[in-house]
């Protein structure tokens, strides 16, 4: 499980996903409504000012944070233990799993209720816990909705149901959870309540991800519309939250700077239903807060990125703006990336945490149309990062057929000789495919173009000379 | 005003005419305009497929051929905006970095050098017909040019301009994303289509190549009655019988 989704071959999945009309029509619509949503609360809103000074302040805020991440980390570590909290830093994944294990362990827990959190699916958390005999129940609508589902996958990292529609989620409680009701939403969603409400109660330990933590004092804040994360930070007696390392601000004026860019841009909200704001300030005997509270801070492959060309990667916020414009994504949808990363910060993450074995071919699901940078609220150069992952990715690769013609290319481009020879003998060499002014099907790598669309014919003329005659006969 | 012309070779091999529409444009428009002979591709195939080593020699090239000029125009927003990339190609050669960021810092897409430099709106263009513009994302985004094709169409008699649905998205070009992601590619443009004809127009105006081979191979594969103009050849209508 974890970050990877799917076995089969990328080409394989984009065939799945286009094939798949109605995930499509479901991703356009949703990006259509999202997209709007985001420019309501955004450009579009007057009384927040000039929205790209608010993304211009979210880009410091995060490269400031980036820059001085071991002093910061220090400081939230310092301050969540010296409330009673406890801090563990996971190398990797492996290491943040067998810990919460270990707790869970300690704890003899037998119910576990979760919420938020993409990072806990990053590393298989789920698995691992069912794996020692506990019961982790998803609390999260769109989670609770692909748990009951068989455990489908992610294919959103703000709406992680976004391939379903509310006729497909009723189905889906039909077939699993015995339910009769409609598919009118308000009755879907309180299904759902009833069947988490005596969860909540029973729960040993509620597990959280986090939105952003506070280094001056040591705590966590969650960004939700639900409340489902409040009743799980509340009711268990120990909490654990794992965030990624990257997950910081330095005091809570920041803070403020990153929820409005965040709720703006992920839901067009001008602040979410809920944030809630965690300090470990532990009681032995409350009752309505855990006395036991575990902060698992994950790299796992993070720190790949610091201090190289691709750092600014960690500055995202998981708004998922960026998924929401992008056109590659509103046609594949998200489980053709097979990360639980999708979209352009997806394809710029995944082969970062996870390499280029496995992820090398995302960053070429792009065409550069940089929608992504645009749309990001603390400007990170998505479509720089993806013609850096493509320059790394050709390195290691040997000679390819591509890299002969780049060659060429490159030796063609620095003689303006060559280039002119080019030019001109192109109407020689595509000339005898030409039908009807256009090329219907070409060889090579033309034959991928022709598959989908004409190839034009090459000019008759010749610019060159035509400019000189034109310029004579100006002078004249 | 002088105006060294960079073509691209998109025009170059294949849409000659908006080379010549782009020339006369600029000279009725008062400019003096070169071809500076050293210009070969800027670059951008390579560069945008991972290939930095190769794209820096193109890029040299451009630099050495063009850096004499006054002003740099041409008839694409994505090769003007690729040469706001060479100086972060060349950081690693100070001889070449500062070079670089000087075309850059002349390079114009047409419609830009005309209302932005030449300070014209209307340059007196007549082209009646019902026609959709196409936004590039590479003028739009990278060179963030979003207003000047538009206030130069304005101005063109008889043009009924309609507003595209979506026009923000991608049409499905990207280069070598066209060949490398044919299937995603495919319904990228097929959707830019579907927008297109939603508006009636007869006519699709766009101010960049790439993306007009795009769009205007799949508007004939599958048979559509629609036009594919560059904005070049729109402007250039006022002398008769050049279209
Ligand atoms: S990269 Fe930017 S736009 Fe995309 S999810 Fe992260 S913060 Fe949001």
């Amino acid at each position: 499980m974890a970050m990877k989704i799917g076995d089969k071959p990328f080409f394989d999945r984009v065939d799945d996903a286009l094939e798949d009309n109605f995930m499509r029509n479901a991703m356009a619509e949703a990006q259509d409504g999202l997209r709007g949503r985001k420019l309501k609360a955004t450009v579009e809103d007057e009384q927040i000012g000039d929205w790209e000074e608010w993304r211009s302040a979210g880009e410091e805020i995060r490269r400031h944070t980036l820059e001085n991440l071991d002093y910061y980390l220090n400081q939230l570590s310092e301050n969540f233990a010296r409330q009673g909290g406890h801090v563990y830093f996971a190398e990797t994944a492996e290491d943040a799993t067998r810990y919460i294990q270990d707790v869970a362990k300690k704890k003899n827990a037998k119910k576990i209720t979760k919420a938020k959190s993409m990072v806990t699916e990053e590393i298989g958390l789920n698995q691992a816990l069912e794996e020692i005999g506990c019961d982790v129940y998803e609390t999260d609508l769109a989670e609770y909705i692909l748990q009951i589902d068989d455990h489908d996958r992610p294919s959103h990292i703000v709406v992680p149901s976004l391939h379903k529609n509310k006729e497909k989620i009723r189905d889906t409680f039909r077939d699993k959870a015995n339910y009769t009701g409609t598919s009118e939403p308000c009755e879907l969603t309180a299904f759902a309540r009833s069947q988490l409400r005596e969860t909540f109660l029973e729960a040993d330990i509620g597990v959280t991800g986090c939105n952003f933590a506070v280094a001056e004092s040591g705590t966590i804040s969650l960004v939700t519309n639900e409340g489902n994360a409040n009743m799980v930070t509340t009711f268990p007696k120990t909490q654990i939250t794992v965030m990624g390392m990257e997950r910081l601000v330095p005091t809570w004026e920041e803070l403020d700077v990153m929820i409005n860019l965040l709720s703006r841009s992920a839901v067009g909200q001008k602040i979410t239903t809920y944030v809630t704001n965690l300090t470990p300030q532990l009681e032995e005997d409350s009752i309505d807060a855990p006395n036991e509270f575990h902060l698992v801070i994950l790299d796992a492959g993070r720190s790949n990125a610091l201090g190289t060309e691709f750092q600014s990667a960690l500055h995202c916020i998981r708004c998922a703006a960026c998924v929401n414009v992008c056109p590659v994504y509103r046609h594949i949808g998200g489980h053709a990336y097979g990360s639980i990363y999708q979209g352009p910060i997806g394809a710029v993450l995944s082969p970062i945490l996870g390499g280029y074995e496995e992820y090398g071919e995302l960053p070429y699901a792009s065409s550069l149309c940089a929608a992504c940078t645009e749309a990001c609220p603390v400007k990170i150069p998505l479509h720089e990062h993806l013609i850096k992952h493509r320059e790394n990715y050709v390195e290691k690769k040997g000679m390819t057929a591509e890299k002969m013609a780049m060659k060429t290319f490159g030796i063609g481009a620095s003689s303006p000789a060559l280039f002119k020879l080019a030019v001109k003998g192109m109407p020689a060499v595509l000339g005898p495919l030409v039908k009807d002014d256009s090329i219907s099907s070409g060889p090579g790598p033309m034959k991928l173009w022709t598959s989908v669309r004409e190839f034009p014919a090459p000019g008759k003329g010749n610019f060159r000379k035509w400019f000189d005659d034109h310029k004579k006969g100006r002078n004249q | 005003m002088k105006v060294s012309l960079f073509v691209t070779c998109l025009s170059e091999m294949f849409y000659q005419n908006v080379a010549k529409d782009v020339v006369e444009v600029l000279e009725r428009l008062g400019c003096e305009v070169d071809f500076p002979r050293g210009q070969v591709c800027c670059g951008q195939p390579a560069y945008n497929s991972g290939y930095r080593k190769d794209a820096q020699k193109a890029a040299k090239q451009m630099i050495s051929s063009l850096e004499n000029s006054e002003h740099i125009v041409t008839p694409s927003g994505s090769c003007a905006a690729m040469f706001k990339e060479y100086s972060e190609l060349l950081k690693d050669e100070p001889a070449w970095k500062g070079r670089a960021q000087a075309v850059a810092d002349k390079t114009y897409e047409f419609t830009q050098f005309i209302v932005n430099v030449l300070k014209i709106e209307d340059v007196g263009a007549e082209y009646p017909a019902r026609a959709t513009y196409h936004t590039s994302c590479h003028m739009t985004r990278l060179l963030n040019e979003k207003e000047a094709p538009f206030k130069l169409l304005k101005n063109v008699k008889g043009l009924e301009l309609i507003p595209l649905e979506n026009s923000y998205d991608c049409c499905g070009f990207g280069g070598t994303f066209a060949v490398k992601m044919a299937p995603i590619s495919e319904q990228m443009v097929d959707e830019k289509v579907r927008h297109i004809e939603d508006t009636a127009a007869n006519v699709l105006i766009a101010a960049d190549n790439g993306c007009m081979m795009n769009i205007k191979g799949r508007i004939d594969r599958k048979g559509k009655p629609i036009e594919v103009k560059h904005i070049a050849q729109i402007l250039n209508t006022r002398v008769e019988g050049r279209i």
